[in-house]
């Protein structure tokens, strides 16, 4: 499954032909001329995709890898013989022998003009926006050498910036009206929050009667974010409050970072896409001014204790008390924009999603009540801030459920393009920066946390747990180097059968919750992951029929395409290649960690050891590490 | 609904029976109906001038197992009123060339998507398809024809202009926004609920009717060698007798000019908002589609009037319809109409003028639809063609008016 099917309205099916699989069939190439180049495509190729693979550069704007044709722009037009008007590359599939030109006088001009438009309708002005040097405006204005403003330019704003929501801003006065957001939302993630409302020169992006963000079904992913060409949609940016923290000296500033961020932010500094920064962006947020820098990866761990052990109890309670009405399959609750979608279109299904915390709020109850224990900090003056690549984790850090410690657990969420920027801000260098280790007393964590950046890693990190809790015997022993194959990779939904051919003890710290493993041997285990909430609906709508998927244990969701490394913190741009790039980052340096387990961290042990006393799901992990969920529906009052 | 007799015409509005080219076509195979429609060089009424028999062929050929016949008839052109008379006098007309496309083409289900401004007809319009449903014109082996199932909806358009377009159209049949889609694919391909689909206008279907009845030969005998047959045109403006009126193709604009008893004409506005407008001097051209094309709108303007207060007016109507979908039309109209305001205040320079001409240009071949591609032909024209007029000051370019 590709992220450009699973459209919601039939109509706005993507428009492309179907390609051949066997190209070196009749018919399964055409032949075409470039700027009087024959090349030869296969059918159903659009002229730009034609062009590109001919090393051909058309200018676009509505176009976006992850999404299905709009041709709205215009400007991607070029010439093909036979036809009175020009045609955009981007929308045209090669279906027969084509001649066409790209860079024409007519074709050049149009674009230009089109261009020149955009611009005039353009309110504000380069140096005053957060895409600055990173806009696909902006760079088309330099591509076409736009020297001034040929039909005028917009000299007061039209709009107000809606900033209601947690997540996402939106300053419709920098809008070119591409309708990449009303893609990414309607046939990326099946939300269909953001649609054009209007028409002629009135027509606008909004929401359903015109209502802030914050009121609408909107799941905050921040998609729409990383794929505007400009600067109209933007995540809601605490960096002002954060520096304030830093430069307030009664205030202890922590932060914890998120496995995904460090496998991207050097992007942000002119890398490509694939290099992990760790130790760089540790020493780079120290010299920032915060008092400490953790790794969400500790939590990311203990989640799996948590989450692994509530499985385990309701396959008990299921399979062996025959208890009625337990909730399975148990879907993973790490993913904030997952949760919420699931609270607005599926809120039946609220008791399947794991009560664990993600590991972003399970952190911020662990700060703001063990770490400020043991070091004698009061918590009030604690300040804890979470680096995510993830414009959800800003909307979840504010639920009002999540003060377990008294406090709220997390005061802010910071995205890797937010962190980049306070980076620069302080003068540093991100690359330059020497390699430094995370602070006690969480420690490095597991290879294990550092996977649920991608697609399938909380399911892996499970798998790496269970079976050696479970069976006795060492992951590897199962699976070449622990690697759990499976369940990697982008396919939309993956779905994987574990066989537990033999069982062992049953490990000190679970002996509480189950006498012995009899009741797994040669048991089954069905586990099922997903990214992008369309391949979400897929898997809901087939568990409300009873399909396969009902019948799974444990389900990974992720509200992200490509999981969390492409989550909507993230440096702009995405594409599907960048976040290969980025996962294959992820997975390398899982490799090369000593540790890949969760179970096996000893911060982990220390933690159930000195403070959660009785255990995973225990009383004192269930008030501060397990949350509870809100049904909202899908209909907004 | 009675059918009123009291309109002349050689061919719309010539004698027609209810039923009488249904009952002749189910006697005919498939092929020899296209055939007869292909003599007769129809080609679409709505302004496009698409050849109808190719595009039935096109729909007829594609393998689905839904096909659907549209009858356009959100007549939005402003200027235009000649398918209301069609649908509100001749329906037998309208309704039997869908039933005839529907045979030709394999379509079980024809749609009038009828202009929300004309819902004070389809009560009527809907009795009058009862009717037909009564005398085995429509449902199920239609006129005795064993397996030829046909039957029509009429479904209301709101009022947008761009869904005179037929992909928009679409759209909106569909409950979407009205927005052209991306040609190709066709809706002969890729229509209606992605089946293949002929969308038709209403005074195509009506000639279809006659055509099949009394040959393709016959429909040739009138109008030009480009431009068989008749065509309806809506004349208003500054005239005696404004209305509805059948001419041959061909007729020049003096001789329409005649006909509607207009004097001290300045200019004909040809094909409505979106057509061209004609100076006295150019008077001798000929309604055609190789010459001065329209889908039946013709204004008249006499001495009286201001070329560049009518200019306004159709840039207006411009910036107002665009779908706001592609960016030539969404802002150049904007510009247009800016331009039009500048001219108008005397604050303008030519050489911005000249810019805009380009602009204009510019839209013609990048926008997304044919709104967009048209709506700039009034502008170029009318400064084109009444400079004098518009920029008659002598002060280089500082218009005061």
């Amino acid at each position: 499954m590709s992220d450009k099917e699973g459209r919601a309205p039939e109509s706005q099916k993507p428009l492309v032909v179907e390609k051949p699989d066997d190209t070196s069939k009749i018919g399964g190439m055409v032949s075409m001329e470039i700027n009087e180049r024959k090349v030869q495509v296969p059918l159903g190729t659009t002229i730009l995709e034609a062009c590109r693979q001919n090393d051909i550069h058309i200018p676009t704007l509505c176009h976006h890898d992850d999404l299905c044709t709009a041709g709205v722009c215009r400007v991607c037009v070029v010439e093909v013989e036979g036809m009175r008007t020009l045609q955009a590359a981007c929308a045209y599939p090669v279906t027969n022998p084509l001649k066409i030109k790209t860079s024409t006088p007519l074709v050049r001009k149009a674009r230009k003009h089109i261009i020149d438009l955009l611009i005039s309708e353009h309110y504000g002005e380069c140096y005053s926006c957060f895409r600055n040097n990173n806009c696909e405006l902006q760079s088309l204005a330099k591509e076409y050498g736009v020297d001034h403003y040929n039909f005028g330019h917009v000299q007061k704003p039209r709009y107000e910036i809606d900033k209601s929501s947690f997540s996402v801003v939106r300053d419709l006065d920098k809008c070119v009206l591409c309708k990449r957001c009303v893609r990414t939302c309607i046939d990326l993630q099946e939300v269909g929050v953001l649609e054009a409302i209007d028409r002629g020169d009135k027509t606008r992006i909004d929401t359903f009667m015109d209502k802030p963000l914050a009121d609408v079904i909107c799941i905050n992913c921040g998609q729409c974010i990383n794929r505007c060409p400009t600067g109209a949609l933007r995540a809601n940016d605490p960096r002002d409050e954060i520096w304030a923290a830093i430069d307030d000296p009664n205030k202890h500033v922590v932060m914890q970072t998120a496995p995904s961020p460090r496998a991207a932010i050097a992007e942000e500094f002119g890398i490509p896409a694939g290099k992990s920064m760790t130790g760089e962006m540790n020493t780079a947020i120290r010299r920032l001014g915060f008092d400490k820098v953790f790794d969400t990866n500790f939590t990311a761990d203990l989640t799996i204790m948590e989450e692994g052990t509530e499985l385990i109890i309701r396959l008990f309670q299921a399979l062996v008390e025959k208890k009625e009405g337990v909730a399975l399959p148990q879907f993973t609750s790490c993913s904030p924009g997952w949760v919420k979608y699931l609270e607005h279109f599926y809120p039946e299904y609220i008791p399947n999603l794991s009560s664990a915390k993600s590991p972003q709020q399970m952190f911020g109850a662990l700060i703001k009540t063990y770490y400020a224990k043991e070091n004698n900090i009061d918590p009030k003056d604690v300040v804890s801030v979470a680096l995510m690549p993830c414009a959800a984790k800003k909307f979840e850090c504010n639920r009002p459920e999540m003060t377990d410690s008294g406090y709220k657990d997390v005061d802010f969420g910071l995205t890797t393009r937010e962190l980049a920027q306070m980076i620069k801000e302080g003068g540093i260098h991100l690359p330059e920066m020497p390699q430094t280790h995370f602070d006690d007393p969480f420690g490095d964590a597991s290879g294990a946390g550092l996977i649920f950046g991608a697609t399938g890693g909380v399911m892996e990190a499970a798998i790496r747990t269970v079976v050696e809790l479970v069976t006795g015997k060492k992951a590897e022993d199962l699976f070449e180097n622990a690697n759990v194959m499976p369940v990697r990779g982008f396919e939309g939904v993956k779905y994987a059968e574990l066989p537990i051919p033999v069982v062992g003890p049953v490990p000190e710290i679970l002996k509480a919750l189950v006498p012995n493993w009899d009741w797994l041997k040669g048991a089954t285990l069905k586990v099922a992951v997903c990214h992008g909430t369309a391949n979400a609906k897929k898997v809901m709508d087939d568990i409300k029929a009873g399909g396969k998927f009902s019948e799974c244990h444990f389900i990974e969701f992720m509200a992200c395409p490509g999981g969390c490394l492409g989550g909507g913190g993230q440096p702009i741009p995405t594409t599907p290649e960048i976040r290969k790039a980025r996962a294959k980052a992820i997975y390398t340096e899982d490799e090369s960690l000593p540790l890949r387990k969760s179970h096996e961290n000893e911060h982990v042990a220390s933690i159930y050891d000195k403070f959660l006393t009785d255990g995973p799901c225990g009383h004192i992990s269930h008030k501060l590490l397990h949350t509870h969920y809100t049904p909202r529906g899908k209909y907004i009052d | 609904m009675e059918m009123k007799k009291n309109r002349q015409g050689a061919v719309l509005f010539s004698d027609y029976t209810r039923g009488k080219s249904i009952e002749k076509v189910v006697g005919m195979p498939r092929g020899d109906v296209l055939a007869e429609v292909k003599e007769s060089k129809l080609k679409g009424r709505g302004g496009a001038g698409f050849p109808t028999a190719t595009k039935w062929m096109l729909t007829a050929a594609a393998v689905a197992e839904k096909k659907y016949i549209i009858c356009n008839a959100d007549e939005g052109e402003p200027g235009t009123f000649k398918d209301r008379v069609l649908l509100d006098e001749y329906p037998a007309l309208v309704f039997d060339g869908m039933v005839i496309g529907g045979y030709v083409t394999g379509a079980h289900e024809g749609i009038l998507y009828l202009r929300g401004e004309y819902s004070y007809m389809k009560k009527g319009l809907e009795n009058y398809l009862e009717e037909m449903r009564k005398d085995n014109l429509l449902g199920v082996n239609i006129a005795g024809k064993e397996g030829f199932n046909f039957d029509i909806n009429i479904k209301m358009g709101s009022g947008a202009y761009i869904c005179g377009e037929e992909t928009a159209l679409i759209e909106s049949l569909e409950g979407q926004r009205g927005e052209p889609r991306n040609k190709p694919p066709f809706p002969v391909n890729t229509g209606f609920m992605g089946c293949p689909t002929a969308v038709n206008n209403v005074e195509t279907l009506a000639a279809i009717s006659h055509i099949v009845v009394k040959g393709g030969k016959w429909y040739q005998k009138y109008g030009t060698d480009k431009s068989s047959g008749s065509k309806l045109f809506s004349v208003s403006g500054d005239c005696k007798k404004p209305g509805v009126f059948e001419l041959p193709w061909g007729t020049t604009i003096t001789d329409l000019l005649k006909l509607v008893d207009a004097d001290n004409v300045k200019a004909v506005q040809v094909g409505g908002a979106s057509g061209v407008c004609i100076p006295k001097s150019q008077f001798d051209r000929k309604l055609a589609y190789e010459d001065a094309a329209t889908g039946g709108s013709i204004m008249i303007f006499n001495e009286s009037r201001d070329m560049l207060h009518i200019l306004k007016n159709f840039m207006e109507f411009f910036v107002e319809e665009s779908c706001g979908q592609c960016t030539p039309c969404r802002i150049g109209n904007v510009k247009l109409l800016e331009g039009v305001e500048m001219i108008e205040s005397g604050n303008y320079t030519f050489s911005y003028i000249t810019k805009l001409k380009e602009l204009g240009q510019s839209m013609q071949v990048a926008s997304k639809c044919g709104l967009g591609q048209s709506s700039p032909n009034s502008f170029l024209s009318i400064l084109e063609n009444f400079r004098d007029e518009i920029f008659n000051n002598g002060n280089g370019g500082v218009n005061v008016r």
